[in-house]
Order: C-alpha cells, then sequence, then structure tokens
C-alpha cells in the first residue's frame, strides 16, 4: 500500500539503494503490512544508516588529523560509572574525621594487629551437596578457619560460645533449595552483621581454565572500588577475615571487587613475568555478593540496630546511584 | 446439623475429656465413641505440637519477586561486564610491585633502578650504553648476568625471574620456593593465559626440574 518504486522484492539477499523510490512524505516502515517486504525495507534501511554514519565517521577522522595538534580531545563516552550521582558519603583519602572513626572502631584490634581472625563457617540447616562443597571451598581458600555443620542450633546460642573460643568472625551461607544465596557475615567480639545476598556461585570445578588448589599460604587481598563510608566498613570487614601478614611466595590474592553494588569474590594466582605483566591463573570458587543490611550488633534479626538495610522503593530509583 | 446438636465443651484434662465424651455419647454405638475418642487425641496432640514448634526456631518464607530478580541478574550481569575483573586485578598487582610492597622477592626493580640512573646522570656513553643494553631485557644474555651479578644483593636463587633463556642463568635462578606451584606451572597442565605460555621456550621445564632439588635445600 504504502511504497512504489522500489524493487521487486525476493530479488535477492542485498537490498540495492533505491534509485527512483518514491514515497508519500508522511510514510513510515511500520506501516507496510507484508512481512516480508516490512523486513526488506528495514534492511535497506539500516543498511543507509550504516553507510552515513561510516561516512561521518571518516569525516571526522579526517577534519581530526587535519587539525593536527589543535583538534579538540576525543569526547569521552558516558558510562554509568561517569554518571554517578555523586554521593555525599564518599570517603576522601585524607579525611581525618574517617581515619579517626576508623581507629577507633570495631575493626581497631584488627588492624592493629593485636588479634589474628579466626573464622567459623556454617550453613543454615540441613545443607545440601553445592552449599556442603561451597563451604569446604571457602574453607580453604580463607586461612584459619574451620567449618561446622549446624544440627539445628540457634545462631544466639552460637554467638557466645564461639566468643568463649576465641572465634572473630562469623559467616552463615544460606541455602535455598541446594545452592547457596546468601551470606551472613558477622564480627564476633560484639560486631557489625552483614548480610548478603549471593549470586552465581561457582565451585572449583566449574571454573574454566583453572589451576590447582589453592596452597596453605596466606593470600594478598585486594579490595576494589570501595569508596562510600558504607563501601569502607565493608571493605575493613572483608579485609578483617585474612591475617594481616600475607606470604608473598604464595602468590595468591583474593580480590573483593565492588562494581554498582555487587561485589564480586575472585581467588587468584598471579605470577610476574616482567616489570610490566602479570599472568593471573583463576583457582578457588567465585561468587557475586550484593549487600542486604547492616547490623551494628552481632547477628539479632529482632532487637539489632540496623546501620543500613536496602530498601528497595527508596534506593533502587536511580540507575546511577549506588551505595557501596 | 451442627446448629441443631448440642455442643460441650470438655474439660481441660485429658483423662476427664475421655470420660465426658463417653457419658455425653452414651447410647451410641462403641464404634463411633471410639473414633470419637481417637479424633480428640489426634486434636490434642497436634496442639501439642504447634505450641513446642513455635518456641523454636521458624524458617521464615520470603517470596521471590520474578521482576526484581530478573533485574538483579541482568545488572548484575552488566556489572560484572563493567568491571573488567582481570585487568583491575592486573593494574592492583602492577600498582604493588611498582610501590614495592613485595620487597626484594622479584628481580624486576632493575629496570625501575635503571630508568631512574638514565634521568638523573647524563653523564659518559659508556654508562648509558650499558643502561640502554640493560633495558634490552631478553637480547643480550651475557651483559645482563654482569649486571645483575652487581646489582643483586640477594643471592641468585631468590630472584623470580623467568623470561632468560640462556641454561645458565636458569640452573642459577630458582623459579619458585614453592614447589606446589612451580610444578603447576612447569608441566604446563594447567596452563596459564594463553600469550604466556607461547613466551616461555621449551628448555626451561626439563632445567627447572633438575634445579629444584638443590634450591629446596639452599631456601629452606
Amino acid at each position: 500500500a504504502g511504497d512504489g518504486g522500489g524493487p521487486v522484492p525476493g530479488d535477492g539477499t542485498d537490498p540495492p539503494a533505491p534509485e527512483r523510490a518514491l514515497f508519500p512524505p508522511t510514510f513510515s516502515l511500520s506501516e507496510i503490512k507484508n512481512k516480508q517486504r516490512r523486513h526488506f525495507m528495514f534492511l535497506r534501511w539500516k543498511q543507509q544508516q550504516r553507510k552515513e554514519k561510516l561516512a561521518l565517521k571518516k569525516k571526522r577522522r579526517k577534519e581530526r588529523e587535519a587539525l593536527g595538534d589543535k583538534a579538540p580531545p576525543k569526547a569521552i563516552p558516558k558510562t554509568i560509572e561517569n554518571q554517578r550521582v555523586y554521593d555525599e558519603t564518599t570517603v576522601d583519602p585524607n579525611d581525618e574525621e574517617v581515619a579517626f572513626d576508623e581507629a577507633t572502631d570495631e575493626f581497631a584490634p584488627y588492624f592493629n594487629r593485636q588479634t589474628v581472625p579466626k573464622i567459623l563457617i556454617t550453613t543454615s540447616d540441613r545443607p545440601r551437596g553445592r552449599t556442603v562443597r561451597f563451604c569446604e571451598q571457602l574453607a580453604t581458600v580463607i586461612p584459619n578457619s574451620h567449618v561446622y555443620y549446624r544440627r539445628g542450633l540457634a545462631l544466639k546460642r552460637i554467638i557466645p560460645q564461639c566468643i568463649a573460643r576465641d572465634f572473630t568472625d562469623l559467616i552463615v551461607i544460606n541455602e535455598d533449595r541446594k545452592i547457596p544465596n546468601g551470606l551472613v557475615l558477622s564480627h564476633l567480639p560484639d560486631g557489625p552483621t552483614a548480610h548478603f545476598r549471593m549470586s552465581s556461585v561457582r565451585l572449583r570445578k566449574e571454573i574454566k581454565r583453572k589451576g590447582k588448589d589453592p596452597t596453605e599460604h596466606v593470600p594478598e587481598v585486594i579490595l576494589n572500588n570501595f569508596t562510600t563510608r558504607l563501601g569502607h566498613s565493608i571493605g575493613r570487614m572483608f579485609a578483617a577475615l585474612f591475617p594481616h601478614d600475607p606470604q608473598f611466595i604464595g602468590r595468591q590474592v583474593a580480590t573483593f571487587h565492588n562494581q554498582r553494588d555487587y561485589i564480586f569474590f575472585r581467588f587468584h594466582r598471579y605470577i610476574f613475568k616482567s616489570e610490566k605483566k602479570v599472568g593471573i591463573q583463576e583457582l578457588g570458587p567465585r561468587f557475586t555478593l550484593k549487600l542486604r543490611s547492616l547490623q551494628k550488633g552481632t547477628f539479632d534479626s529482632k532487637f539489632g540496630e540496623y546501620e543500613w538495610i536496602h530498601k528497595r522503593r527508596e534506593m533502587d530509583t536511580s540507575r546511577r546511584k549506588f551505595h557501596l | 446439623p451442627l446448629a441443631l446438636s448440642p455442643q460441650v465443651l470438655l474439660s481441660k484434662n485429658y483423662e476427664k475429656a475421655l470420660e465426658e465424651i463417653d457419658e455425653n455419647l452414651i447410647y451410641w454405638p462403641r464404634f463411633i465413641r471410639h473414633k470419637c475418642k481417637q479424633r480428640f487425641t489426634k486434636i490434642t496432640q497436634y496442639l501439642i505440637r504447634i505450641r513446642k514448634l513455635t518456641l523454636k526456631r521458624q524458617r521464615k518464607l520470603v517470596p521471590l519477586r520474578r521482576k526484581i530478580e530478573r533485574r538483579e541478574n541482568r545488572r548484575e550481569e552488566k556489572a560484572l561486564i563493567a568491571a573488567q575483573l582481570d585487568n583491575a586485578i592486573e593494574k592492583e598487582l602492577l600498582e604493588r610491585l611498582k610501590q614495592d610492597t613485595y620487597g626484594d622477592i622479584y628481580n624486576f626493580p632493575i629496570h625501575a633502578f635503571d630508568k631512574a640512573l638514565q634521568q638523573q646522570d647524563a653523564e659518559s656513553e659508556s654508562e648509558s650504553d650499558a643502561e640502554r643494553e640493560e633495558d634490552d631485557d631478553d637480547e643480550d644474555v651475557d651483559k645482563r648476568e654482569f649486571v645483575e651479578a652487581e646489582d643483586s644483593e640477594l643471592s641468585d636463587f631468590e630472584d623470580m625471574d623467568k623470561l632468560e633463556t640462556s641454561s645458565e642463568e636458569e640452573q642459577e635462578e630458582e623459579e619458585e620456593v614453592d614447589d606446589k606451584a612451580s610444578h603447576s606451572k612447569s608441566k604446563g597442565k594447567t596452563p596459564l593465559k594463553g600469550p604466556a605460555r607461547r613466551k616461555r621456550p621449551y628448555i626451561e621445564i626439563e632445567y627447572e626440574e633438575e634445579t629444584e632439588p638443590s634450591t629446596k635445600t639452599k631456601a629452606a
């Protein structure tokens, strides 16, 4: 109905450029009722657009070369990280107040090297296959950690026992239908408790091109992109899991990388091939965490004082606003 | 006829309640009375169980919201792509190498040292020539050896450099104190990233295995 003078459909896969195409002025591709014809016209239109874009690029490049040094600097593409809504709680590296806070908060004894981390890993009731294996692998990754299975014991009663036995951290992996999906990390002597949602857990055998098992050396820790106050405290929590002096002989590194509020955990072995190049090989489990809530005291769901909860309606309104 | 039949409240005491059932249904057949008592027993038992369970911890069921799950999964994938984890980790490790957190374990500081020298003194050609030759890392092996003996304070066994191709240097330098890790790299079964493998010459593997026993004792 709409087009006139175009080539016959079914001419071959490559639609030729229109020579004498005469379209009524208010014509749009979507008005063609015939699907084949419509598709054909759309492909032709797309080709035209691509050609125009290419021509534009070439022209721009020529202009830039012609100007030489006087050319305006290249435009930086907008990314979500570039456009991120500025968070007031972003930590300035030289901030004294933050430094003072950190010197006196619950992790101070760890960072002053007074305590050695000792970690208890456990699960929710009746863990199944994947969760059990994941716990074991996590125990090999984090030095000085022990796995205990819970058979109906209440967390509130476990915690005083742990404190009595000198544990510094408690990790509870929550399980749903045989896969781990939640993580509660609690710093024991009365420290903050963080509740995460865990996703895309890969066990060691599922990682492609992986190396051998991690050795007993203390790994290094990399914490990336924890910018706000909240992010800072979570980062310190993660750092407090690992002993202070990494053994560089082991060449293992555990990475917590925060990107858009998702914390990616990876465990690698690295090797320096030259001064400018390093090769890394992934070994050990990997998972991603998303913070759901941060509580001031140890784990207490009823009477705890929440420092931060993820409230979906208030906090998920903007695509460019992140909290960690 | 539930509204028509009389309702009798049984006593709280289990045995007395059973007797009351018997009294109230006195002329009913024995089977019906028995069934009635059975029903009563069942009810009391499950009420007891409910009371016990509410005292223990209860599992809280949180419903999944499909739209939100989908959104979060998609965002996670995008965040993963944006994160470029491998690059970030490599950058961080190289930063740490530059800032000397690894101390003297690695042999590379020569480059930085030489570049600093080059920048600082603009002196005799021989010196700058020697430095330029040192910079050409993989090419001139002998001169490199010469320089290393001068510069490195530690014994050669603790050097980690792997790019040398000459046999002498490999025998001198130990790859790794940690045997397991070196095994995993030398055997090549679990390969590192592709380009890494290509740069390594074959000979290296054999020599490493020979020298390991000697270096083991020295390192310990």
